[in-house]
């Protein structure tokens, strides 16, 4: 299903590249664009706090899209975290986006895919919102709601509080990940835009384990909250 | 040099007088009377317009587009230019001649030249694409017409983004008979924004981040002190609005001072342009704006200004203080300042992120102070297309409040401040029926036609005053046999169709549609209402524009068009009807015919709407004197008509002129 609207898009694609090449008196309306964001680049204040990144890059024209998402957290533990995700999105609504793909999730091992349906998009009250259901192999269903808000301190000060929240169809014991709702991670991020496109940071993250994946982590010995004081910066293209 | 007889600076005639044929003779008469009695003024003053502006006449002309690098801003960037000038150079023609420019392209671009405003064949037009194929790179193009019109115009690339980047310059056309507006100097003012980034890479930024450019937005701090004047409750409920629609009252303009920098006649502001003037001397200033994304408010503190054009054509004389000017619009007005003094002719952009300056001396070592911006506006509800006419929050039907999408079931409609009984459908707005003066008002022009005439209820027309006992409502031309034959407004009244949003509005595209649109006539605009009242300044509107020239087509309208201004302000995408140009069919004219188009502005950006080719007749309430425009401001939530007589063969560009809306708001009409 995937490839067959990759595939499509890609017709697509070229298809509005030819039809656009032509001279126009108003120029092409509708070019083919690339937008790299960095959203989250931060290191955590104690030495032995991991460096996370979360970024996404899109590709495409105003109603149709080639989507990239991608975060990860990195330490001198074995403790990693790498996922991808590739999206087509097509939009649905004037401030809506329906987005279908496949993502990767490399690290921890083993690797899990999952098929992805997600709504993407900006609620009243300029709520940034990215809602996905993911389906993997073995009847493995996930479920991960994110919500951001911009709050402007000045024009150039941005305060970004965020939350986000991940639901597991059933348990994955090889990865410490039970049923049910798995964790909670709230932050809050204080931004200044030096250029909009380049953002330094100060912020404090919160990660709650609940349920059986709490469970896993005590069993293991490993803390069910953590809360870090983190640097970073913000930056697209 | 100084006519002998004339007080006012415009030959003028009886106001009030209705009977056409009447007009015509004054009108004629007073020219003769004008050319026994002073020489043809044409001489006189050709040599002292703006040494910045350089000038070029005659009947041939050779004009050649090349880059070069400029520096506006301390850093320097590459323009395209024309004759190495930006502005290009002034062109002064003379009505009647027959002019030919040949247009070489050193680019490595294609090119176009459209004359901007010019009634002219076609393929004249300089529209690529459009029975012309563009100028190749090294190739020369060869321009002739008769130059059949005179006033203040101008030209400008039609080619991708280069108006940007500086291809534009002035046309002025002497009449070939003697000009009524009488003057003893005239000056070219060209308002243009420049920036250092490349025009694509601002359309790209603003499709990355449709407020990339905006350092006004509502702040926590706003918020705050909203709520220390408004009270908590209040704030919340004025701002639900805004947040359920998800806009920003604070935008304003899409490109802002913070890339922009402003040029009047290609100096900056630190610079400024100036001009001289003698003792006595009667000052015509031709305002062109010739801006990619820019708005301007125009004033000249310490003097009243008396406009007596609009887009080239004269229009029976207005004296105002201040007015605005959309891109691509025109505007002559005559000063008289006063000698040993000096004005500052002040150009400030609609969102008061910027302006630009001229100094108007006659002793070169005075300089007028630069009086402060004005404060910024912030939209309102009324600029959403929603009827706030009356107050009364009873019985609002929301279910024609229709913004972005299916997402409007969450809002609390009780708290919004926001009335008005169910919209009637006629639109008594129209009615330009605004203070005491009803007396002596014709009611045999209202424009009451159609049949929706049972439904009205007289209750609630804003006849303002109570003085409606002397109203002979016998007069008023309710007839209803006749009009539904039309079924249209009568020619000069505007429409008084319903507002139908048809069903390519609907979609991911469009973020709003105004449905109790008002009409845009009366209204100075966004930041400039309250001007009359905090500032006592006289503010020019749309209403206040008749023609000198008797109406040239006097038919009613045949048919009406009615078009709607559509976009997605977060998504960066600018249409028609909810159709970009690239998916639109043409607009099909039959030649002769005579029609209305209604445009009706679903966005909250005001829109300059340039129709190519034929004039676009501005239906401002005197059937007798439509003036003629080429570029229609459109404000936001709001609507206009005008008339057009499809007298010119051919394909023409009809579009917004704000660059950046331009490649989506943008139809081919098609003449045949």
């Amino acid at each position: 299903m995937n490839k067959t609207n990759l595939m499509a898009l890609g017709l697509l694609s070229l298809s509005a590249t030819l039809t656009s090449s032509a001279v126009f008196a108003g120029g092409n309306d509708d070019p083919l664009l690339t937008k790299v964001m960095l959203d989250q680049f931060e290191k955590g204040v104690d030495p032995q706090d991991p460096t996370q990144f979360s970024a996404q890059a899109w590709l495409g024209y105003d109603l149709n899209k080639l989507w990239l998402k991608t975060e990860g957290e990195y330490s001198n533990s074995d403790k990693q975290d790498l996922e991808i995700q590739a999206l087509y999105s097509k939009p649905i609504a004037p401030y809506w986006d329906v987005q279908f793909g496949i993502k990767t999730d490399i690290k921890p091992t083993p690797t899990r895919n999952w098929a992805v349906i997600g709504v993407q998009g900006l609620a009243p009250y300029f709520f940034d919102i990215d809602a996905a259901l993911f389906i993997g192999d073995q009847g493995r269903t996930a479920m991960r709601l994110s919500a951001e808000y911009e709050l402007l301190i000045t024009q150039k000060l941005i305060l970004t509080p965020e939350v986000e929240v991940n639901l597991f169809g059933k348990d994955d014991a090889e990865l410490g990940i039970g049923s049910g709702l798995s964790d909670v991670s709230a932050g809050l991020r204080l931004r200044y835009e030096i250029v909009r496109e380049f953002a330094p940071y100060i912020g404090v993250d919160w990660r709650q384990k609940l349920g059986n994946t709490a469970e896993y982590s005590r069993n293991e010995g490993e803390d069910t909250q953590e809360t870090q004081f983190v640097i970073g910066f913000r930056a697209w293209f | 040099m100084k006519s002998q007889y004339m007080i006012k600076p415009i030959i003028q005639t009886p106001d009030s007088e209705p009977n056409n044929s009447r007009r015509r003779f004054v009108f004629g008469a007073s020219a003769m009377l004008a050319l026994m009695s002073i020489p043809f003024p044409k001489n006189a003053f050709a040599n002292a317009l703006s040494q910045s502006l350089s000038q070029l006449s005659g009947k041939v002309f050779d004009l050649s587009i090349d880059y070069k690098m400029v520096n506006f801003t301390g850093k320097s960037a590459r323009a395209t230019v024309v004759n190495q000038l930006l502005p290009a150079p002034l062109l002064r023609w003379k009505e009647g001649e027959t002019v030919t420019l040949r247009v070489k392209n050193n680019l490595d671009h294609d090119s176009s030249i459209h004359w901007h405003g010019i009634i002219l064949p076609t393929e004249m037009d300089g529209v690529p694409g459009f029975s012309f194929d563009g100028i190749k790179p090294g190739e020369t193009f060869e321009y002739q017409f008769t130059v059949q019109q005179s006033g203040t115009y101008w030209y400008h690339s039609h080619s991708g983004y280069q108006e940007q980047t500086g291809l534009f310059g002035a046309i002025v056309i002497d009449p070939a008979t003697p000009d009524p507006v009488i003057y003893d100097r005239d000056y070219v003012i060209m308002l243009s924004d420049w920036s250092d980034e490349a025009p694509e890479n601002i359309y790209a930024k603003l499709k990355k981040q449709a407020d990339y450019y905006n350092y006004r937005e509502r702040t926590v701090m706003d918020f705050f002190s909203d709520v220390d004047k408004n009270g908590l409750a209040n704030t919340w409920n004025a701002r639900s609005m805004w947040n359920n629609a998800r806009m920003s009252d604070r935008d304003i303009s899409d490109v802002t001072g913070s890339t922009y920098t402003y040029l009047m006649n290609g100096n900056p502001p630190q610079q400024g342009w100036q001009g001289l003037f003698e003792q006595g001397e009667k000052v015509r200033l031709r305002f062109i704006n010739s801006s990619a994304m820019t708005i301007f408010d125009v004033r000249i503190p310490g003097l009243k200004m008396t406009v007596v054009a609009s887009d080239g054509q004269n229009i029976q004389p207005v004296s105002v203080d201040e007015f605005r000017i959309g891109v691509a619009e025109t505007y002559d007005v005559v000063i008289e300042p006063e000698v040993d003094n000096a004005y500052c002719i002040f150009a400030q952009s609609i969102d008061r992120t910027g302006f630009t300056v001229g100094n108007l001396t006659s002793d070169p070592s005075l300089h007028a102070p630069i009086p402060p911006m004005d404060p910024r506006p912030v939209l309102g509800h009324s600029d959403m297309g929603m009827d706030m006419s009356d107050m009364d929050m009873s019985g609002m039907d929301h279910s024609k409040m229709d913004m972005g999408g299916g997402d409007m079931s969450g809002m609390d409609h009780s708290k919004m401040a926001m009335g008005g009984g169910d919209m009637p459908s006629m639109d008594h707005s129209k009615m330009a029926m605004g203070g005491g003066d009803m007396s002596g008002m014709d009611h045999s022009k209202m424009a009451m036609g159609g049949g929706d005439m049972s439904g009205m209820d007289h209750s609630k027309m804003a006849m303002g005053g109570g003085d409606m006992s002397g109203m002979e409502h016998s007069k008023m031309a309710m007839d209803a046999a006749k009009a539904t034959v039309s079924g249209l407004g009568l020619a000069g009244f505007g429409s008084n169709n319903e507002i139908k949003h048809i069903d390519t509005e609907f979609g991911p595209q469009v973020d709003m549609r105004a449905d109790a649109p008002k009409s845009g006539l009366h209204d100075p605009g966004i930041g400039l209402r309250d001007h009359q009242q905090q500032f006592n300044r006289k503010v020019l509107t749309y209403g206040d524009i008749k023609g000198l020239h008797p109406t040239y087509d006097t038919r009613q309208p045949s048919r009406e068009i009615q078009l709607h201004l559509t976009g997605n302000m977060n998504r960066y995408m600018w249409s028609v009807n909810g159709v970009k140009f690239m998916d639109a069919a043409p607009l099909e004219f039959e030649y002769g015919e005579r029609l209305r188009i209604t445009l009706v502005n679903d966005t909250m950006m005001t829109h300059p709407m340039h129709l190519h080719g034929m004039w676009s007749e501005l239906e401002t309430g005197d059937p007798d004197f439509i003036p003629r425009k080429h570029t229609v401001l459109v404000q936001p939530g709001s609507k206009i008509s005008y008339l057009v007589t499809a007298d010119a063969k051919g394909q023409w560009a009809y579009h917004c002129h704000l660059l950046f809306h331009m490649p989506g708001m943008f139809r081919k009409v098609v003449v045949k």
